[in-house]
């Protein structure tokens, strides 16, 4: 960017306006990255850059977005089918950041996609959209047809011989989608259950081709690193890891939200400064750091920094950064019942501990909430937070995340559980109340 | 339509690459995949009746039995049930005289609830057909049905 | 070979398998169900979890999942750790909080998987205590039945029936704790392997249906090794019997035939055993009406018969080589015909000549699963050897197996090498005149009528041999084809090429030979393979005799007073006009057959003989394989073999006029079987098909039934409560009962039926393996009469290739070539007396290039007078061919034939 923005991904981002155009996008500082690249980089330097950059993957597991990339097999577009997709199949409960990128600066993804592409050398784009994003998915297909019109995207872009573009894929609601593997089998057509690796997408993905798949966040850093070096994106990030973060806080806070900070950003900084801290009447009783699927953090670990290995040693996970807080006046057993419904029925009913394991987690939930839990209930519910919960037990990490949540809970909220079993109800009464 | 499918099915490697955005785009006309529309979008695209109701069957927004003319989508994940969803979905479920899942006898809307839509800081949120709705109140679901049942 | 430790105890175990295969080859006994040793593994079920430990140091471990773990050098790992054993009951559990308490009432229970592994892994307390989900079931038509709620959701059905055997009506439905599998509405499976559901689903969600209207527990099942006699394919069976009546028929593990795979012609085509049509005693035609005798008046009737002169003997390809020869025996070779046209019995035996003399390989079906390269010309396959279709299926997939090898994915990484083989292309090529079940997988198929597919074959045998006789006028595009086909073949290190006699074109059969032949030169394993229509059909062209024709031609000229007919209705092979003739030239016919064909209404003596299930014998398959199938029912008298029957016949005829030795000596089967040893050399090795009846086990028979069956004596309670000895037989090393022998390394020939100690489903296979895929550790069941090692010493001499190539065919304007579309329901004669072999076939129809513009109905003129039929368009059908489907429109049709066809007016309203 002409100016690098502490902000980079969201400084464009105006919703009195709308998304920028082409032109105002140039203008804003757009396409240099695409132009810098196309121009004068070679497919490895952009992935020694982004390498460099230290930027991890942004949907939730945090992989080295450079490293990724690397075992992508090295021939030209032209010569191999190869696919490089964004996934914007946002549906981590808890989580709209995604949605605030796509709709607000869709030729950022768009100049990133291209990025990648160039970087991987594959010749289709492809966005996986969650099916309900149908704002995104207007402003998407604008951004893109424009992009084409001005030679973006298409044959031999920018006379560089590299040859690309991109197709948006509505997808019809599946949180399992969101799964690398998944998402490449729902993209065939086919029940999207998720695969087995190795092969890992990077060697035979999408109908068998070497397929890269990167959230939609993780692109949009792209032409930003590119465009003002990696060093100065490492140096953005307060920590490790480099870059911003969008962050975002819902739950019974004052200004729930989302706002793009450095990554390394204190939750209780989050939660106090940029969200208001919590509604008048209401206490913080713990949270969930980064989406559904990570562990509860309660009120004490609220100085952890928000980079990927400092609240992996709080005991959770950044998950997607976006931050769910239970307050003291919601049942933490409904809460936890709540999202091991919505695990229960997201499971995609391939492999028998998840399929078979997660309802019956629910329906636990259920009676000990409703107040027919019996003592050995809670055993059961540990006996499945251990057995679900730890890795290569299932086939993929649908149900380890489900038990993040619960397997946390079950400690920090002992007295609760233990208190709707003996007092035959729950103490919340209905639980969420205005 | 036949000519869009057709059309869908070219953009693939394979035309079975097609099959949700087929669906979705029978569903955009009739509201929902009937067996019969099922079977000539699997003609289409190559495949067998049961390969394509196994996709169809798989994904939470294709809609196998009918909606009504207006289907409303409450999301019941953990923010917008922090937020009260329940009592929401408890008012228009009384409302409606349905329950969720189900169509009101004047065929004007379905309710559905649905899992995180994203709107979390505008919790309780829902989608109404392809509006987005946050911030949802009692008082803004009465008025909201009130439109719908006018609105064809 | 490397060396994994499982408990401490070390063990030898192959390299490129995975952790289960290597378990249960090590005799451990670990719970796997979405694991087949046919499907590979995807890790759905998670029940094989084990303990893998990094190195001796290491004592945490980590769980992971055996049948998608390879099995690495000095792998360290635990069934019995207690983790592992947790998560495993813990799986169990899973699966059973929505499976029904059922057991006593479900036609799996006792022979379930899902039952000994729930025992297995100790499952045995409930404490789930919410409700469970229920299903609809599903009507699947005839020969599988549906109970959804039973289902553990471990994906072997669809797995099976889609992505194996090329199904697509049977599928996956809805998600988590609501998966579904059936067909989006009830109807009939319509795939040609759906019985096998029935084997595959580790519970009892499809079940056999025929078998459930005559159910009984295996455990109180007699089960005998067996062969099926619906094809030439010769799949072997088990036949499993109650109260001396067959009630099913299982899939019998060879390795290199039908692996773990039946047809379900052959699954549900027993059904004539115990049809209304059955014959049961001696039928003699008294006045006019046939009326049942006894034995000895039937034999008395018999001696009377021959006193007034030459008895003609007529055998069928579908009865057993003993039957046949003793028939020979009786006859004498002058007076023994094979019971086919001639042109049927020189195509036979032109396949058994081609094959002797071909220079390469003559692979097995397990073999042509891993062909790179295969051409199939003017054969369809799926229906005249559905077995052997399935074989080529698979064979497509060895270009995705190269990509995973390449990947250094194994080759068992079942849903990950379908991944990475996604576009590999296929290099199966078809010319065929009709579409084939195969051409969805096919590299390209090609449309034209047999004389010109046998064109493009010798041009394609040219095209790699230049000493092949080249075809002349090939068209351009013809020429180019036969290149590039030709190229596709040479470029392969296992090139097959399969024919047979469907369209009855010995040309056709010679292109193929010529072919697989010209690979040779370069490619030593290229391979031939030729069709034949009956379950003995190479026996029988290695036996010989007169064709039909010649018997025709002693009938007229009065040479013959008595015919003596075994399984075989002369109406499927003579016309009408022929078999009238002959019954009006021939005084005496005696038909030995079990059904009650059209033939017999013309016999003055019927002679009920013995089934497949109710006797011992020796069937050549198309391969020139031998092999024994034994009984597993005992019928009452007078029901017996057909070579008993011979024999009996012999022994009723005056010494001194017919003076036969031999036949009336042999006191059993082996004795039989001596003799056609010494008469025929070449068949010689049938006699070791399998153990001699005097084999024994540590000096005992084998059991026939699990130890576990039910006292005898309570089945006959209500007529005595005596014990009953239990019958038994002077042909085969078999006990009838539970007493006896049994254990898994049992000759392979002599398996009656899978069971080991907490392996009661059929599964228990397994333990009877070597190794698992593998040769079954008793041997091999069956021998090879054509050794293709015989063959090598053929090589010195240049390949004598046929020479002589049709012209190409021309399409008549006032008549059509009438090509026979051979039904795998329908067309065979033995299981269209099967009730649900019938319910699953369909009404006849006339089969008319799609170009065609004719009416909704046709009239085809046949020898036999005309035929009113139902026209379908059939896409890429030459031009002037018309398809009609075989013995279901005229009975004895011969193909090909030319007739006319007319269009009825007025679309087809009749007046």
């Amino acid at each position: 960017m002409t100016v690098a923005s502490e902000r980079p991904l969201t400084a464009m981002i105006d919703p009195a306006i709308g998304p920028p155009n082409c032109a105002a996008y140039e203008r804003a500082g757009g396409w240099q990255a695409a132009r810098l690249a196309l121009g004068s980089l070679t497919p490895a330097e952009i992935i020694d850059r982004v390498t460099r950059s230290k930027l991890r993957g942004r949907g939730g597991a945090g992989f080295g977005t450079g490293q990724k990339w690397s075992f992508v097999p090295k021939e030209p577009a032209s010569e191999r089918r190869k696919y490089l997709i964004a996934n914007a199949d946002e549906m981590e409960p808890g989580t709209f950041k995604d949605r605030w990128l796509l709709e607000g600066n869709p030729l950022q993804l768009v100049e990133g996609m291209i990025l990648a592409a160039y970087a991987v050398q594959a010749g289709h784009g492809i966005v996986f959209l969650r099916g309900e994003y149908q704002e995104a998915c207007v402003r998407l297909h604008r951004a893109i047809g424009e992009a084409r019109q001005q030679g973006w995207l298409g044959e031999n872009i920018l006379g560089s011989g590299f040859t690309f573009d991109i197709h948006v894929h509505s997808s019809a609601g599946r949180y399992i989608c969101g799964e690398e593997t998944a998402l490449l089998t729902a993209l065939e057509g086919r029940r999207a259950t998720p695969r087995s690796k190795p092969p890992f997408p990077q060697t035979g993905g999408l109908w068998g081709a070497p397929s890269v798949v990167n959230n939609v966040e993780t692109l949009c850093n792209l032409p930003h690193i590119i465009a003002n070096g990696p060093e100065w994106f490492a140096g953005l990030g307060l920590g490790e890891d480099g870059g911003t973060k969008i962050y975002g806080v819902s739950g019974r806070v004052a200004k729930p939200g989302a706002w793009e900070l450095p990554i390394g950003t204190p939750l209780r900084q989050i939660i106090e400064d940029h969200a208001g801290g919590m509604r008048p009447g209401y206490q913080l009783r713990a949270l969930l750091p980064g989406g559904a699927s990570t562990a509860f953090i309660d009120a004490t670990a609220l100085d952890v920094a928000m980079d990927y290995g400092s609240v992996e040693k709080a005991g959770s996970r950044l998950g997607t950064g976006m931050a769910i807080i239970l307050d003291d006046r919601t049942c933490p057993i409904g809460m936890i019942r709540n999202l091991e419904h919505f695990f229960a029925k997201e499971s995609c009913g391939w492999c028998t501990p998840c399929r078979d394991g997660l309802p019956w987690v629910e329906r636990l939930l259920d009676a000990i909430e409703d107040g027919t839990g019996r003592e050995e209930d809670m055993e059961q519910l540990d006996r499945h937070a251990r057995m679900l919960g730890a890795p290569g037990r299932t086939f993929c990490a649908h149900a380890p995340g489900a038990m993040a949540p619960l397997a946390s809970g079950l400690k920090l909220f002992a007295a609760d559980f233990a208190a709707h079993i003996q007092q035959g109800r729950c103490p919340h009464h209905a639980g969420a109340g205005p | 339509m036949r000519a869009e499918i057709l059309a869908l099915a070219a953009q693939e490697l394979h035309p079975r690459g097609a099959s949700v955005a087929a669906l979705r785009l029978v569903q955009a006309h009739f509201g929902w995949v009937s067996t019969a529309h099922l079977r000539e979008v699997a003609d289409l695209l190559g495949m067998s009746a049961d390969d394509l109701d196994g996709v169809a069957t798989y994904f939470n927004l294709l809609f196998r039995r009918p909606v009504g003319r207006h289907v409303i989508m409450l999301c019941d994940s953990v923010s917008c049930w922090i937020m009260g969803c329940e009592p929401l979905c408890a008012h228009l479920c009384q409302k409606l005289g349905i329950r969720p899942g189900e169509t009101t006898a004047d065929n004007a809307i379905t309710l559905l609830p649905t899992v995180c839509i994203g709107h979390c800081d505008h919790a309780p949120a829902m989608l109404v057909d392809d509006t987005l709705h946050g911030d949802v109140t009692m008082e803004s679901l009465d008025h909201l049905i009130d439109t719908l049942r006018n609105t064809p | 070979m490397t060396t994994i430790r499982i408990d401490g105890r070390d063990c030898p175990t192959r390299s490129d398998i995975n952790l289960l295969q290597a378990c249960l080859e090590a005799g451990a006994n670990l719970p796997y169900f979405c694991w087949h040793p046919e499907l590979g593994s995807v890790g759905a079920c998670r029940q094989c979890a084990i303990k893998q430990f990094s190195g001796p140091e290491d004592r945490k471990g980590r769980i992971v999942m055996a049948c998608m773990t390879p099995v690495s050098e000095n792998a360290i790992i635990s069934i019995d750790d207690p983790e592992a054993r947790d998560f495993r009951a813990g799986v169990i559990e899973w699966m059973m909080v929505n499976h029904p308490h059922d057991c006593p009432v479900c036609e799996e229970g006792s022979e379930c998987h899902l039952q000994d592994m729930t025992v297995m892994t100790g499952h045995n307390t409930r404490r789930y205590r919410f409700t469970k989900r229920t299903h609809r079931n599903q009507d699947l038509g005839p020969f599988v039945k549906h109970e959804m709620n039973r289902c553990i959701a471990c994906y072997r059905c669809v797995r099976f029936y889609r992505d194996y055997a090329g199904g697509d009506d049977l599928a996956a439905f809805a998600s988590h704790d609501n998966v579904y599998f059936g067909r989006a509405e009830d109807g009939t499976l319509r795939n040609a392997f759906s019985g096998n559901l029935v084997e595959i689903c580790p519970t009892g969600v499809f079940t056999d249906k025929p078998f459930s209207a005559v159910y009984t527990r295996k455990w109180d099942m007699r089960g005998a090794p067996s062969v099926c006699v619906h094809c030439a394919v010769g799949c072997n069976t088990i036949v499993n019997a109650r109260e001396e009546t067959l009630r099913r028929v299982l899939n019998r593990y060879n390795t290199d035939i039908n692996r773990y795979v039946l047809c379900d012609r052959g699954r549900f085509g027993h059904g004539f055993i115990n049809a209304p049509t059955r014959i049961r005693t001696p039928l003699r035609a008294i006045d006019g009406q046939q009326v049942p005798v006894p034995m000895a008046d039937a034999l008395t009737a018999f001696a009377r018969m021959a006193t007034q002169g030459r008895i003609v003997g007529i055998v069928s390809p579908r009865a057993a080589l003993e039957t046949c020869f003793s028939l020979h025996a009786l006859v004498g070779p002058e007076h023994f015909s094979t019971g086919q046209t001639r042109q049927e019995q020189e195509c036979t035996e032109l396949a058994h000549t081609l094959l002797t003399r071909h220079p390469g390989a003559l692979p097995t079906l397990h073999e042509m699963e891993s062909a790179d390269a295969v051409l199939v010309l003017g054969e369809d396959v799926c229906a005249t050897a559905p077995r052997l279709g399935l074989s080529l299926r698979q064979s497509v997939r060895q270009a995705s197996f190269h990509t995973a090898d390449n990947a250094k994915v194994p080759r068992w990484m079942d849903a990950a090498v379908r991944t990475l083989g996604g576009e590999c292309p296929s290099n199966l090529h078809i010319l065929t005149p009709a579409p084939t079940d195969l051409d969805n997988v096919a590299a390209e198929t090609f449309r034209a009528a047999p004389d010109d597919i046998a064109r493009l074959g010798f041009a394609i045998a040219y095209a790699i041999d230049p000493f092949a006789p080249p075809v002349t006028d090939l068209t351009p595009d013809d020429a180019a084809h036969a290149a590039r086909i030709a190229q596709a073949l040479m470029a392969a290190r296992k090139p097959l090429v399969v024919s047979g006699m469907q369209y009855g074109s010995p040309t056709l059969m010679q292109a193929t030979a010529s072919i697989a032949a010209a690979l040779v030169r370069t490619i030593p394993a290229a391979g031939l393979s030729l069709v034949l229509p009956e379950c003995n059909s190479m026996g029988l062209a290695m036996l010989g005799g007169l064709p039909l024709e010649t018997v025709m031609e002693q009938a007229r000229a009065g040479e013959i007073s008595t015919l003596v007919v075994v399984e075989n209705d002369l109406t499927r092979h003579l016309d009408l006009a022929d078999v009238a003739d002959l019954v009006a030239a021939v005084p005496n016919i005696v038909v030995i057959d079990h059904t009650m064909t059209p033939l017999c209404q013309h016999a003055s003596l019927v002679l009920p003989i013995a089934t497949f299930s109710e006797s011992n014998g020796t069937l050549v398959n198309q391969e020139g394989r031998a092999q024994r199938f034994f009984q597993a029912v005992f019928p009452p008298a007078p029901i017996q073999a057909g070579w008993r029957w011979i024999q009996a016949l012999a022994r009723s005829l005056d010494p001194s006029m017919h003076p036969i030795t031999g036949l009336i000596d042999w006191r059993d089967l082996d004795e039989a079987l001596a003799a056609l040893a010494m008469a025929f050399p070449d068949l010689a090795p049938a006699v070791m098909a399998a153990p001699e009846a005097d084999y024994r086990i540590n000096g005992e028979k084998l059991r026939s039934q699990t130890y576990r069956a039910s006292g005898r004596t309570v089945i006959r309670s209500f007529v005595s409560v005596r014990d009953q000895p239990p019958p038994a037989s002077p042909d085969t090393p078999f006990s009838s009962s539970m007493e006896g022998a049994y254990e898994p390394d049992m000759p392979g020939a002599l398996v009656p039926y899978y069971q080991t100690p907490a392996w009661n489903s059929v599964q228990a296979l397994n333990r009877f393996q070597s190794e698992i895929g593998g040769p079954m550790r008793g041997g091999p069941s069956g021998i090879r009469l054509l050794s293709p090692a015989e063959n090598q010493n053929t090589e010195a001499q240049p390949y004598a290739y046929a020479t002589d190539i049709p012209a190409p065919y021309i399409p008549q304007a006032d008549t059509v070539l009438v090509l026979p579309d051979t039904r795998l329901f329908g067309s065979e004669e033995l299981s269209m007396f099967s009730p649900p072999i019938t319910a699953r076939s369909s009404a006849p129809t006339l089969g008319l290039p799609a170009s065609a513009t004719g009416s909704g109905r046709m009239v085809l003129h046949l020898e036999d007078g005309p035929h009113d039929l139902p026209v379908e368009p059939v896409p890429g059908l030459p031009e002037g061919t018309v398809l009609c489907p075989t013995h279901m429109v005229a009975r004895a049709f011969r193909f090909p034939r030319i007739a006319r066809l007319e269009g009825l007016t007025d679309g087809g309203e009749r007046p």
